[in-house]
């Protein structure tokens, strides 16, 4: 983890409660992370662990049934858990950046790319138009668009998913964000597209130096794409650390059973089994206690019952939320990484 | 684009042409047409020389055709009461009618689509409960209803009303005197203020409805909220981006109304006294005046597949998809 | 690894601690229905004016025709001269308003159910030949919803009305051939959707025939729209209706129809106003009950439309 003051975002202490008919659902639980310059964080979990509710969290767009507190969230100099939405508008499309994981519903279909783009422009830097008109044409070109003059003048359904995609990146490099979230950017896209997108991902940010906060649930893209990795479970980071370090030697149970779920090269159907986890998310509606994993962990014990779990550090250098202790974890699964890349 | 614009032309054409069919059919479909004209207490003579008289005696296609090919030049005959030809009397009353659609249309739009947002931006609140419950009441008003209503509120009740101790018809604003309103006749913009009220508070509901489930869609979906993660204002969120997006439908259903409002203002006319060719329409009606009925049927079908071949080409000025496609 | 680890297998429960097993659809919706203020409302309003129709013979007060000259425009029971024995009093021709309210109700829910009925089965048929089948089938059908469209419906109504009579059956077939349109186009629209999905192509691939899949897999799911699209329907007709009525051409007198009483009631407007008043309020109740109703089906077999 970088220093304090190197860190582009710096987040303390992030919860979301959304209220719904049953009582407060406790989206996101308590997370802390920071990004420096320049690097990825990717958060990992599967569907509804929350990752994309604190992204949602980070850019403050999140429903209006939703509440959300931090111990503070500091970015370019400013707490973002505290300012005003007007601030907070300021601040988005120009200083930090999202793109989403549609592009086909994510951009307005009545109006021209080259518009969309410039608005950004407009909004943040002021006219004169031409000058919008350049960056965006400029930027057209750096995420690898061939014809951007042709394209500038098209509207979004005659550009196929992937230009989309890459035209959203675009948009929101208007204003050389300092960060960047992406919220799977390439999960409703072709195979061959993904890794396209990917690699167009990494080379902007070498040459921006933009942070960015990658969300997924493919532990694939987090192996290509990953400088520093957390993984959540219901609503909280079990595990976080560099890449390396989380998958060479994971330490959390949840965290081994993801890396075993993956099928290995050499397996084969007669000898190994695919792994799995049994059991199901829990409720995250009301107070919880203990470790949300326990029901299916394979080491759970009267001690994970109850009270609330914290981070311990792990023989390689990561955190991890569970009782175990550091010398019980350590000697697990094969790093998958060189499988994957 | 242009092909798609010849075949909607095509279908207009195909459905203008048998709407005219139905119109000229609509009141010979009792069987003799020339006996209800003679009335009950007609000889065997008097039909049959009523029947010659108005060519009811030739075979129908051949009536059909006499009446189509002499309309297309404009001639649609002569009214069986007045003797006046049936083109001047359209043309003399359009200008009523088509004022009071147009008036309604566009006080409908100007209360139901603010009042749509304001309830999409705010759902589940008292503004969005009290919306709906215009909506829903407006429906429910029938129209000849509210028009008797108004007349007694406006044209009765206000003249003597005492309120707080002031009496309301003495007020003054702008040295204008709220004397109450006229009930009859159509000789001044006032004239038209409780007709307008009436048709307006008709086709008010649909319209805000569709506002407010269109800007409700809208406003949760995925472009909007990558407007938001822009950063711009919410201003232009709700204007720029979501009302754009949500009025294509209210194109759609304004030129529906107010084909509506053209072919539908009989009741507001009459009790009003206006008039419009609602009400020529219904006194033709009522004595059996064929060739004025069946002209005015057809000339209001085909003002309403007009409108809606129009708001196509709005439709498709709007949306670049259907324009591109 | 601790010795006191319990096996995964301690951890394969099919309702732990944690899950909890959900209620079926249907359960759901009984629920929100239970706790939709507007269908409750709505068909609570309803009921009662089906029980005045349906039971008027024997609830009414006095019989709807029975004119006495000698009592014409009697105060309703909250008036100066009011009594019980006329509840809303009398009307220009003495007959008890109250009792031709309630005759009334019988005719507005006669002929707008029965309306609706064969607008109905016009336009559902219609809907499913052209949504299933689409190419020339569908061409035809849409060719016939844009003629109903552009007819000016209040006029065609009069004219038919004005040849053939005051018959109440022909004005009932009358409404039911110009509102069926709406039917046609929820319908059509719908099937075409569903045609599309998967679960059609397993049919026929299945060797189900035509008739087999439209009536078992099709028309099944289209029966909550089409109620929605009947109360609707229903409501509109209820209004045509009373505005045909009050023009003369609709229910002829002496037969009790709101329309017809508000119609009546008009040259005695200025100083007998609830002579208008009441029959117009039971056509907005009923209308409003209707519609209503018909929103709460709605929202309850489609909860995703709601906010």
């Amino acid at each position: 983890m970088n220093a304090q003051d190197e860190a582009v975002i710096d987040v303390a202490n992030l919860s979301v409660d959304i209220s719904v008919p049953a009582g407060q659902l406790h989206a996101v639980s308590d997370i802390s992370f920071s990004v420096g310059p320049g690097k990825t964080l990717c958060l990992v979990g599967e569907s509804g662990c929350g990752k994309t509710i604190t992204s949602l969290a980070l850019m403050r767009l999140l429903p209006r049934s939703a509440r959300l507190s931090a111990t503070h969230i500091r970015f370019d100099g400013r707490d973002l858990s505290k300012i005003s939405e007007k601030e907070m508008a300021a601040l988005r499309g120009n200083r930090l950046g999202m793109i989403f994981q549609d592009p086909m519903t994510s951009l307005n279909p009545v109006y021209r790319i080259g518009d969309q783009l410039e608005e950004v422009y407009l909004r943040h830097r002021g006219g004169p138009r031409a000058k919008a008109r350049e960056r965006a044409h400029f930027l057209l070109e750096k995420v690898g668009i061939i014809n951007p003059g042709q394209r500038l003048t098209q509207y979004p359904h005659q550009l196929s998913g992937g230009l989309r995609q890459r035209m959203m990146i675009a948009m929101m490099l208007m204003c050389e964000p300092r960060m960047l979230i992406a919220d799977e950017p390439t999960t409703a896209l072709d195979v061959t597209v993904q890794v396209q997108i990917l690699n167009l991902l990494r080379e902007l940010q070498q040459e921006f130096n933009t942070a960015m906060i990658l969300i997924t649930h493919n532990l694939g893209v987090v192996a290509r794409m990953a400088d520093h990795v957390a993984v959540m479970y219901a609503g909280r980071i079990v595990e976080q650390g560099t890449a390396e370090q989380v998958f060479r030697q994971p330490a959390h149970p949840y965290t081994r059973g993801l890396l075993e779920c993956i099928p290995r090269h050499g397996q084969s159907a007669h000898h190994d089994k695919l792994g799995s986890i049994p059991g199901i998310v829990p409720s995250l509606v009301g107070k919880i206690e203990g470790c949300s994993f326990r029901n299916r962990c394979l080491y759970v014990h009267d001690g994970c019952q109850s009270g609330a779990i914290a981070m311990q550090q792990a023989i390689s250098g990561q955190n991890y939320r569970c009782l175990l202790a550091p010398h019980e974890v350590s000697g697990a699964s094969i790093a998958k990484a060189e499988n994957m890349a | 684009m242009a092909n798609f614009f010849v075949r909607r032309l095509m279908i207009a054409l195909l459905v203008a042409f048998t709407v005219s069919v139905i119109g000229f059919s609509l009141l010979r479909l009792s069987g003799d047409l020339a006996s209800i004209l003679a009335g009950e207490n007609a000889t065997t003579e008097d039909i049959e020389r009523i029947s010659k008289a108005y060519g009811l005696d030739r075979p129908w296609i051949v009536q059909y055709w006499d009446w189509i090919t002499k309309a297309l030049r404009g001639d649609l005959g002569h009214s069986l009461f007045t003797h006046e030809p049936v083109t001047e009397l359209i043309l003399n009353r359009i200008g009523v009618t088509a004022t009071l659609a147009f008036s309604s249309l566009l006080f409908g739009l100007a209360i139901a689509i603010p009042l749509g947002v304001l309830a999409a931006v705010k759902p589940n609140t008292w503004i969005d409960r009290s919306a709906l419950f215009v909506s829903v009441s407006g429906q429910a008003t029938p129209n000849f209803w509210m028009a008797l209503m108004l007349i007694y509120a406006f044209g009765v009740w206000w003249r003597q009303a005492i309120v707080f101790g002031v009496k309301l018809s003495e007020i003054s604003i702008f040295g204008f005197q709220l004397t109450g309103l006229p009930i009859s006749g159509s000789a001044t913009w006032l004239h038209f203020v409780m007709p307008v009220l009436t048709l307006g508070t008709s086709i008010m509901p649909s319209i805000m409805r569709l506002t407010r489930t269109g800007m409700l869609d809208v406003l949760s979906s995925d472009y909007i909220r990558t407007a938001r993660a822009k950063g711009l204002p919410s201003r232009s969120v709700l204007f720029k981006h979501a009302l754009r997006n949500a009025i294509l439908p209210i194109v759609s259903l304004a030129a529906v109304q107010l084909g509506f409002l053209l072919g539908g203002s009989v009741i507001v006319e009459s009790i009003f006294a206006l008039n419009g060719l609602g009400y020529l329409a219904f006194q033709s009606i009522t004595r059996i005046d064929f060739p004025v009925v069946q002209s005015i049927l057809v000339f209001l079908a085909c003002t309403y597949i007009l409108l809606t071949l129009i708001s196509d080409l709005i439709n498709a000025k709007l949306d670049p998809r259907v324009r591109l496609s | 690894m601790t010795q006191t680890a319990p096996s995964p297998a301690d951890n394969q429960r099919t309702a732990g601690e944690f899950e909890t097993l959900a209620p079926s659809p249907r359960e759901l919706m009984k629920r929100r229905a239970r706790n939709h203020p507007g269908l409750i409302i709505g068909m609570g309003l309803i009921l009662m004016f089906c029980i005045a129709g349906i039971f008027a013979p024997w609830l009414a007060p006095h019989d709807p025709y029975d004119q006495n000259l000698a009592n014409r425009l009697a105060d309703p029971v909250w008036g100066p001269k009011g009594s019980w024995e006329h509840i809303f009093g009398t009307d220009a021709l003495g007959r008890d308003v109250l009792s031709r309210l309630m005759y009334g109700a019988r005719l507005s829910l006669l002929i707008s159910f029965t309306a609706a009925v064969i607008a109905g089965v016009i336009g559902v048929v219609l809907g499913i030949a052209g949504g299933y089948f689409g190419g020339r089938v569908d061409a035809v059908v849409v060719y016939l919803i844009n003629v109903k469209l552009a007819l000016p419906v209040i006029l065609v109504a009069l004219s038919i009305a004005a040849i053939t009579g005051g018959s109440i059956l022909i004005l009932i077939l009358t409404l039911g051939f110009l509102t069926w349109d709406r039917y046609a186009v929820v319908v059509r629209s719908l099937t075409q959707q569903m045609r599309e999905q998967e679960f059609i192509l397993a049919s026929l691939s299945a060797g189900a025939t035509h008739t087999r899949i439209i009536f078992r897999d099709i028309l099944p799911n289209l029966i909550n729209q089409i109620i929605v699209v009947a109360s609707l329907d229903m409501a509109i007709i209820i209004l045509i209706e009373a505005a045909l009525s009050f023009l003369g051409l609709g229910v002829r007198p002496p037969t009790p129809s709101w329309g017809l009483m508000v119609s009546e009631a008009r040259s005695v407007m200025f100083f007998k106003p609830h002579l208008i008043m009441i029959p117009g309020l039971a056509i907005f109740l009923l209308v409003i009950a209707i519609n209503m109703a018909g929103d709460g089906v709605r929202d309850v077999t489609s909860p995703e439309g709601r906010s």
